[in-house]
């Protein structure tokens, strides 16, 4: 199994006809994932064509959903739209929107999270790469891909990745994957103040997924949710778990002013991160190339196998 | 809608994109955005050169004043300027100190705790009316991350370092968590001022100023708005007497007339460079340059160098590719830094093709004239063509495995 999304899981792209999202809705068709629809108001009745994929195109979410069984939407559109895009899918009664565009204003987010409280709808991200559950087909082709992650880095397998940033979820798939360890799901929960689903979220899924037999925790420096995720899992999590946090080095003048240490509390510096992670049991890497081997050093201290 | 998207279009996103997360103003410009609000300040008027300070404290009765350096840096009034004068904020009880003052801060460069210690150049000063303090608060309206809501925080105790007092004293320090559905509820204010301490015509106008300013805060989408100190005074006013106000830059689209007020004296010129080639550039004090895709990579390479046992000169991140002009600009902006003594490329290029970076890495190398130690690690997509173009290029780029294998390489050779 995987979470949250498997190679069957039918998704809608919004913002298909935008150079970005067509991009990256051409390299999931190729990895092999089930691209049903794409939205882009004004242009339905029109196909996204590449190779032999003729995906059509619709003008609300409701639509495509209705018209093609679509459970999950990837968001590409504009920052000053993406909300409202965001919305739009939560209010079609989507599983899951995943929201890829940068730069979304935090007011903006501030209101869509009051907003989808309480809704079936999750919401990963906005800012984020996106997730990937592997396939079995070559280079793990034949999985599902939603966002802009390298789909061929992955392997199928039973390790579960959670991060925020991209390049460095790439940096710990391509070290599980060359250590012939595979993955069930890496989910990239997106860089913002503001988001969707944090990081405890995901464990929580990781924890109760049979299939995934260990977890890297990837994180950075600012707010404190590396922390509530590394108590739960003392609580919570008998899998193995490695983690990582980003920004040991990172100029302090360059955070939220002072008010914004108050109410971050002191737990959010990377050494203070890193301590939490050590007393919660969780295996620290001690630089980003290390990130697959604390998890092997955890498996192999709780007898886990995770190949 | 229409209209929205061709305005999104028209703004210079390269231009928004130097500035991270929020954008600073000046303590007279966040004074004359609180009177638009209704937030009420002291009388005051900013000043560029001596002779429009000189012409601004004629208009006034001969009354004591506050002269404060304009910077966008905290810690001004226990600051030092590189002359020695002390103070960015003087009280002056005659127009002949104020002016006296005003000189001896233009164009003069004032170091505090927070400027580093190459300081900032003063170019505007303002003056202010002298207020006549019953008691010092202090009040803050920033993003709450653990709620994802606006939360206010006041305490008693103003005018003095927040941290020291949330430390010493964290008793004294209110925080109300605002629901965006509704946005900031009477009630509210009413609890915060009586836990403040306000009655009476006191308390009136605390109510209004803080509507005001939490107005002020949504509205403008505020990053973050402080207020230290906001003062009572014997006549039962309530005056912001300090202003530091900063804006989600993701939002500044929305908001010509915030854009206007970015002050370019007070950005480093290397970043604003960097950012025309869409590169996000943080100058450091170390002596290995690093040159990255994705912001997480970038943070963590400058902690692998540190890690063993070197010195980060920068953070940079190209963002998602890294073209050849990419790295050109990001090259001759790094060896602006007469510190650099070596420089680590590290690449991940998932969907970027490994092969064309290092074709861009060579072009730039040659086109810079780069004599300085150069490890390049790349991963990812055709990375074997990519490492054969580096390794058949005539130039001497050593070439790392893995992120650790680079920084132990680079460190080694600049040491």
């Amino acid at each position: 199994m995987s979470i949250l999304i498997t190679p069957e899981t039918k998704i809608l792209v919004q913002g298909i006809t935008g150079d970005f999202g067509g991009r990256h809705a051409k390299l999931s068709l190729d990895y092999g994932t089930q691209v049903v629809a794409g939205v882009t108001p004004g242009k339905g009745g029109l196909f996204f064509e590449h190779g032999a994929h003729k995906v059509p195109i619709f003008n609300s979410v409701a639509d495509a959903v209705a018209a093609t069984g679509a459970t999950v939407s990837v968001v590409f559109v504009p920052p000053p739209f993406a909300a409202d895009a965001i919305l739009e899918g939560v209010d079609a009664g989507l599983d899951l929107v995943v929201a890829i565009t940068e730069g979304i204003p935090i007011k903006d987010m501030i209101r869509v999270k009051r907003v989808i409280a309480g809704k079936k709808t999750r919401l990963v991200g906005p800012n984020c790469p996106g997730l990937v559950t592997p396939g079995t087909g070559k280079d793990s082709s034949g999985g599902c891909r939603i966002g802009i992650a390298p789909g061929y880095i992955h392997k199928k397998g039973h390790v579960g990745v959670v991060s925020r940033s991209g390049t460095l979820t790439y940096e710990a798939v391509f070290q599980l994957t060359s250590r012939n360890i595979g993955q069930t799901t890496s989910v990239g929960i997106g860089g913002d103040p503001v988001n969707g689903t944090s990081h405890l979220d995901v464990i929580k899924l990781f924890n109760e997924d049979p299939d995934t037999h260990g977890i890297i925790l990837i994180g950075e420096i600012g707010g404190n949710a590396e922390v509530e995720a590394a108590r739960w899992i003392k609580a919570n999590c008998q899998k193995p778990v490695a983690g990582f946090i980003a920004g040991a080095t990172a100029p302090a003048g360059r955070r939220m002013g002072h008010a914004g240490a108050i109410v971050g509390g002191a737990e959010d510096t990377a050494a203070a991160k890193i301590a939490v992670f050590q007393e919660c049991g969780i295996e620290v890497a001690a630089t980003p190339s290390d990130m697959a081997d604390a998890l092997i050093r955890a498996a192999k201290a709780k007898g886990v196998t995770l190949s | 809608m229409r209209i929205l998207r061709r305005f999104w279009r028209a703004i210079p996103r390269r231009l928004l994109a130097v500035l991270g997360p929020s954008m600073n103003i000046h303590e007279y410009q966040a004074k004359a955005l609180f009177e638009k609000f209704g937030v009420p300040v002291p009388k005051g008027v900013a000043a560029k050169s001596p002779l429009e300070f000189e012409a601004a404290l004629a208009q006034l009765p001969d009354a004591p004043v506050v002269v404060k350096s304009q910077i966008h840096a905290g810690g001004r009034g226990k600051g030092t300027f590189t002359d020695g004068f002390k103070g960015g904020v003087k009280f002056a009880k005659t127009k002949t100190d104020a002016l006296d003052y005003a000189n001896k801060m233009f164009g003069n460069t004032l170091v505090t705790a927070q400027t580093g210690a190459a300081g900032r150049k003063v170019q505007t000063v303002y003056f202010t009316q002298a207020s006549d303090i019953k008691k010092e608060y202090y009040l803050a309206i920033l993003l709450d991350r653990a709620s994802s809501r606006p939360v206010i925080v006041a305490s008693t105790e103003g005018g003095v370092e927040i941290e020291k007092v949330a430390h010493d004293t964290p008793e004294k320090i209110f925080k109300i968590v605002i629901d965006p559905a509704y946005g900031l509820a009477d009630f509210q204010i009413r609890d915060l001022i009586a836990r403040l301490g306000f009655a009476g015509n006191e308390a009136k106008n605390a109510a209004k100023l803080i509507r005001s300013l939490y107005a002020c805060y949504w509205e403008t989408d505020a990053a973050m708005i402080e207020v230290n100190p906001l003062i009572t005074t014997p006549t039962g006013e309530v005056l912001a007497l300090d202003a530091k106000v900063s804006f989600d830059s993701n939002a500044l689209y929305r908001h010509p007339e915030i854009i206007a007020l970015r002050d370019l004296n007070e950005e480093d010129p290397k970043e604003i460079e960097a950012s025309k080639y869409a590169l996000s550039y943080i100058a450091l004090d170390g002596n290995i340059a690093c040159l990255v895709n994705g912001a997480g990579l970038a943070m963590s390479t400058m902690d692998i160098i540190q890690h063993f046992g070197g010195s980060p000169a920068n953070f940079l991140d190209v963002g998602g590719g890294a073209s050849k002009d990419q790295v050109v600009a990001a090259f001759k902006i790094i060896l602006g830094d007469p510190n650099v003594k070596g420089i680590l490329v590290n690449i991940f290029g998932g969907i970027m093709d490994c092969n064309v970076i290092a074709t861009g890495i060579v072009e730039a190398v040659k086109e810079v004239g780069l004599k300085l130690p150069l490890v390049v690690r790349l991963e990812g997509n055709n990375v074997a063509a990519g490492k054969a173009t580096l390794a058949n290029s005539g130039l001497t780029i050593v070439s790392g495995d893995t992120m650790a294998d680079a920084a132990q390489k680079i460190v080694k050779l600049v040491a």
